[in-house]
């Protein structure tokens, strides 16, 4: 059981909790992740340990809703308890000072992107990020990432929110103005196979950190398994971060779809139970 | 008292010659009572079998012929005293049959149920050897202790003095149960650290419901925290802690029984297609994660038509957890024939009156998807026996150009388990083999590094719930020789 020590809504739909985890504050790096079950018959989830403090023992938490088990941990409050927490689990991101690195993140992907922008900031990296998303209220943890970067250059699909466009767009003007050393992206797998391909195209290195379905986060089931260079990986223990050029991602875009249905079932289910509209 | 003594006890000689050899070589073996096949491919949580009634169970213990030299207790990996619980049965003294079974066993509610009997202490059975079915030994075994467990009164172990020495175990299987159990008695300050969310290991992730359940599980569990046992879930050596914090918290010594949990492929065509998964995933959903239940936050997809690749009891367990979420067709693929199937015998048989396929002689070498990659089919390549391999079982070999087409919703790949990396990655120095597990001395169980210690799947890749105890036992009493030694040398030092 761990304690929620306080929440701060980055949005409606995003959430920043700050979680009691003395063992976990202590050995964390950037780009490990904990493994959340909330209730006792809740799921296990991942989730990016987007920042430490070893001296009050907490890590944070930024989670965005997206089906059941983000919903319920969002809706916790200060003072609540999380049934069961593990970690830090995963491979730590590899810092170190590149030059000029861009930090391409959407949707889901910019809450995890955060303690890895941070830790590549504070490595002496030119930092740039380019945060993507369909329309303006979906753009989140601009002012946290501002913190950390260089520059944020903030994308809308409808242009209603800084520049028009994709994450792609935004990265390849950031590619024709200045040399880039690395693209670390983090996002919906189909916005990561994009920005790889660009990417691959200008022989720019590209990290991508996979958001798998995951089950125990141990290595124990294989649940999260990609394809990565011909070989099957499993992303909780050989990733989350692989190099993009190497990765599978029509397999991993049609394995992330495999749960969809028994999902949205679950979801409208929850909203029934809790009176909401489905 | 040593086995020739036991035997010579006047209670033990009046029983035997109560009755005829003939008498009892005659008696049937007990059925076990179980549940109706039809009624429990429905059915995901009840037990499947129920359990002798006294009256059958001394019944039984009346067959057993107290031999002099009693084979049976050979084939017992932990050497249980198998003819002298089976007397205290056949007497009525089921509450010191089960104490019997505790000097050697640490979890006879388990063993009685999952142990291998028909090829550890069943086969070397007199009976057998006269063409006749052997004492139903795990049977008696499993009654023995339901008896004590359910009659309320379970025998609590001695226990030395504290001794104020912290040990630390990593996982919770049977090994570090059995562990920890032991080292408690000797007085040690026992610190249990388990990955998962539950304590328990494969018995309570893995083995299903229908055949151990957890009930039985949690009151060994329980028994340890009351003989002051402590458990840390949620807690993974070598990542939230390392074995060094757990120097540095004073832990003298530390026994790894961290298991065979990572799951192997086949790395064939179209494998990672939606709908495919590990035995690992598969059951780790239904049991740990409780999927099936209309509560449970996690999925689980409940196929129509599932094959299950492989032989094991890993395997039935798969392939009868589908039948019970609802598979029209469950079937195993099997590359070798029934004959050479690992799995327990009773399982093979409880699945093929559940209605169980078994397309055996069959090895899958390619898998096909629909557009949206979810499994349809899966081609077959038919296979015949050929000569004994390695491990006298004969290997299989393709029939050139003999391939079938079999349609699939879901499969379930079962073949087989790697040790666990996390332990032997995270310590430095500490020996491991090539094939992955941990290197110990067999006699002690000892690592190289002096203070570890580690038994179980870890060391033996998988094996069964016994050895696995076995292990935890040999280690505890060599640790704490170990510790006496070192403790003996720094006061004659002083
Ligand atoms: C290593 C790792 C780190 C992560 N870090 C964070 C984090 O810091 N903050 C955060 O908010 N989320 C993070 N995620 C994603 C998070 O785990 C998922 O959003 C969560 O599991 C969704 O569970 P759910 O039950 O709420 O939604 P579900 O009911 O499982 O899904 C709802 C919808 O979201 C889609 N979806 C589910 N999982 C993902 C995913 N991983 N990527 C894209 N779409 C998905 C589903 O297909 C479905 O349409 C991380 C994932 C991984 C693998
Ligand atoms: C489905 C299935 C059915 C089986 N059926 C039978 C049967 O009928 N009869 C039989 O005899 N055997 C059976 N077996 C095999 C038997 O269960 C195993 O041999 C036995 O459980 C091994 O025990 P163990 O204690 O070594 O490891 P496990 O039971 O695997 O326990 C290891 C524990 O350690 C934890 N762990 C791992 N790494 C760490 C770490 N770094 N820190 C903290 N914790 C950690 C794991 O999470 C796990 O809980 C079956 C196995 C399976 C999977
Ligand atoms: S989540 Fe189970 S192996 Fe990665």
């Amino acid at each position: 059981m761990n304690k929620i020590i306080s929440k701060e809504y980055f949005s409606d739909n995003v959430v920043k909790l700050e979680v009691e985890a003395p063992l976990i504050a202590k050995s964390r790096k950037a780009g490990h992740f904990v493994m959340v079950k909330v209730g006792e018959k809740g799921e296990r989830i991942p989730l990016t340990i987007a920042d430490a403090d070893q001296q009050k023992g907490t890590i944070t938490l930024v989670v965005q809703k997206m089906g059941v088990s983000s919903t319920k941990l969002c809706d916790l409050n200060e003072g609540d308890f999380i049934t069961d927490m593990v970690g830090p689990l995963g491979k730590a991101t590899h810092i170190e000072n590149f030059g000029t690195v861009v930090c391409a993140c959407g949707g889901v992907g910019t809450a995890p992107m955060l303690p890895i922008a941070a830790a590549l900031k504070k490595a002496g990296n030119k930092v740039v990020t380019i945060i993507a998303a369909r329309t303006k209220e979906l753009i989140i943890l601009e002012e946290q990432m501002r913190q950390h970067s260089d520059e944020v250059i903030i994308m809308t699909d409808d242009g209603s929110y800084g520049n028009k466009g994709l994450v792609t767009n935004g990265i390849e003007d950031v590619i024709k103005r200045e040399k880039v050393d690395l693209c670390v992206t983090i996002g919906p797998a189909i916005m990561m196979k994009f920005v790889s391909l660009l990417t691959k195209k200008y022989n720019i290195p590209t990290v991508a950190s996979l958001n798998t379905i995951m089950v125990d986060g141990t290595g124990m089931c294989g649940a999260c398994r990609v394809t990565v260079g011909g070989k099957t990986k499993f992303v909780c223990v050989d990733g989350p971060e692989f190099d993009a050029h190497q990765v599978d991602f029509d397999e991993m875009l049609m394995r992330l779809g495999g749960y969809k249905d028994i999902e949205r079932e679950e979801l409208e289910k929850m909203k029934c139970a809790s009176g909401a509209r489905p | 008292m040593d086995i020739a003594e036991e035997r010579a006890q006047e209670w033990r000689v009046n029983l035997r010659n109560q009755m005829k050899a003939k008498e009892r070589t005659d008696i049937p073996r007990v059925h076990m009572p179980e549940l109706d096949p039809v009624y429990r491919s429905h059915t995901r949580l009840e037990e499947v079998n129920l359990g002798l009634t006294p009256e059958m169970a001394m019944q039984e213990a009346k067959r057993c012929l107290d031999c002099a030299n009693p084979t049976c207790m050979q084939g017992c990996p932990v050497g249980i005293y198998i003819p002298k619980f089976v007397k205290q049965i056949e007497t009525g003294d089921f509450g010191g049959a089960a104490k019997t079974l505790k000097e050697t066993s640490a979890l006879p509610a388990v063993c009685g149920r999952v142990c291998p009997q028909e090829k550890q202490c069943e086969s070397q059975c007199i009976h057998t050897k006269m063409k006749k079915e052997a004492v139903a030994i795990g049977h008696l075994e499993r009654f023995a202790a339901d008896y004590e467990r359910e009659s309320g009164n379970i025998s609590v172990p001695e226990i030395a003095p504290s001794n104020g020495i912290k040990i630390a175990v990593v996982g919770s299987g049977p090994a570090g149960l059995s562990f920890a159990g032991d080292m408690a008695k000797y007085g040690y300050d026992v610190t249990v650290f388990e990955a998962l969310h539950e304590i328990g290991g494969v018995l309570k992730y893995g083995i299903p419901e229908f055949r151990l359940p957890n009930a039985i599980v949690d009151v060994e569990i329980n028994n340890l925290r009351a003989i002051g046992v402590k458990f840390i879930n949620n807690c993974i050596v070598g990542k939230t802690l390392t074995i060094n914090d757990l120097k540095q918290d004073g832990f003298q010594g530390i026994f790894v029984g961290s298991g065979a949990g990572l799951p192997r492929f086949m790395n064939i065509q179209g494998e990672n297609l939606v709908g495919i998964m590990s035995s690992n995933e598969y059951l780790t959903r239904v049991n740990l994660m409780d999927a099936a239940s209309e509560d449970s936050d996690t999925p689980v997809f409940m196929g129509k038509k599932v094959a299950v690749i492989g032989g094991g009891n890993t395997a039935m367990d798969s392939v009868r957890t589908a039948r019970r979420l609802g598979a029209e067709r469950a079937m195993i693929v099997y590359r070798r024939s029934e004959e050479e199937m690992p799995a327990r015998l009773e399982e093979v048989k409880h699945a093929k009156e559940e209605g169980i396929e078994f397309m055996t002689l069959r090895n899958p070498v390619k898998y096909i998807g629909n557009e949206q990659g979810r499994v349809t089919q899966m081609i077959l390549q038919v296979m015949e026996l050929g000569e004994p391999d390695a491990s006298g079982r004969r290997s299989p070999v393709e029939v050139p150009g003999k391939t079938e087409t079999l349609d699939v919703d879901e499969v379930i790949v079962s073949v087989g388990v790697s040790p666990n990396p996390l332990i032997p990655h995270s310590v430095e120095g500490l020996e491991v083999t090539k094939w992955g597990t941990i290197a110990v001395n067999n006699d002690t169980m000892q690592t190289d590094i002096p203070m570890i210690f580690a038994g179980g799947d870890i060391v033996r890749g998988g094996a069964t719930v016994i050895l696995a105890m076995g292990d935890g036992r040999k280690a505890a009493a060599s640790m704490h020789k170990w510790i006496q030694n070192r403790d003996q040398l720094v006061a004659d030092n002083c």
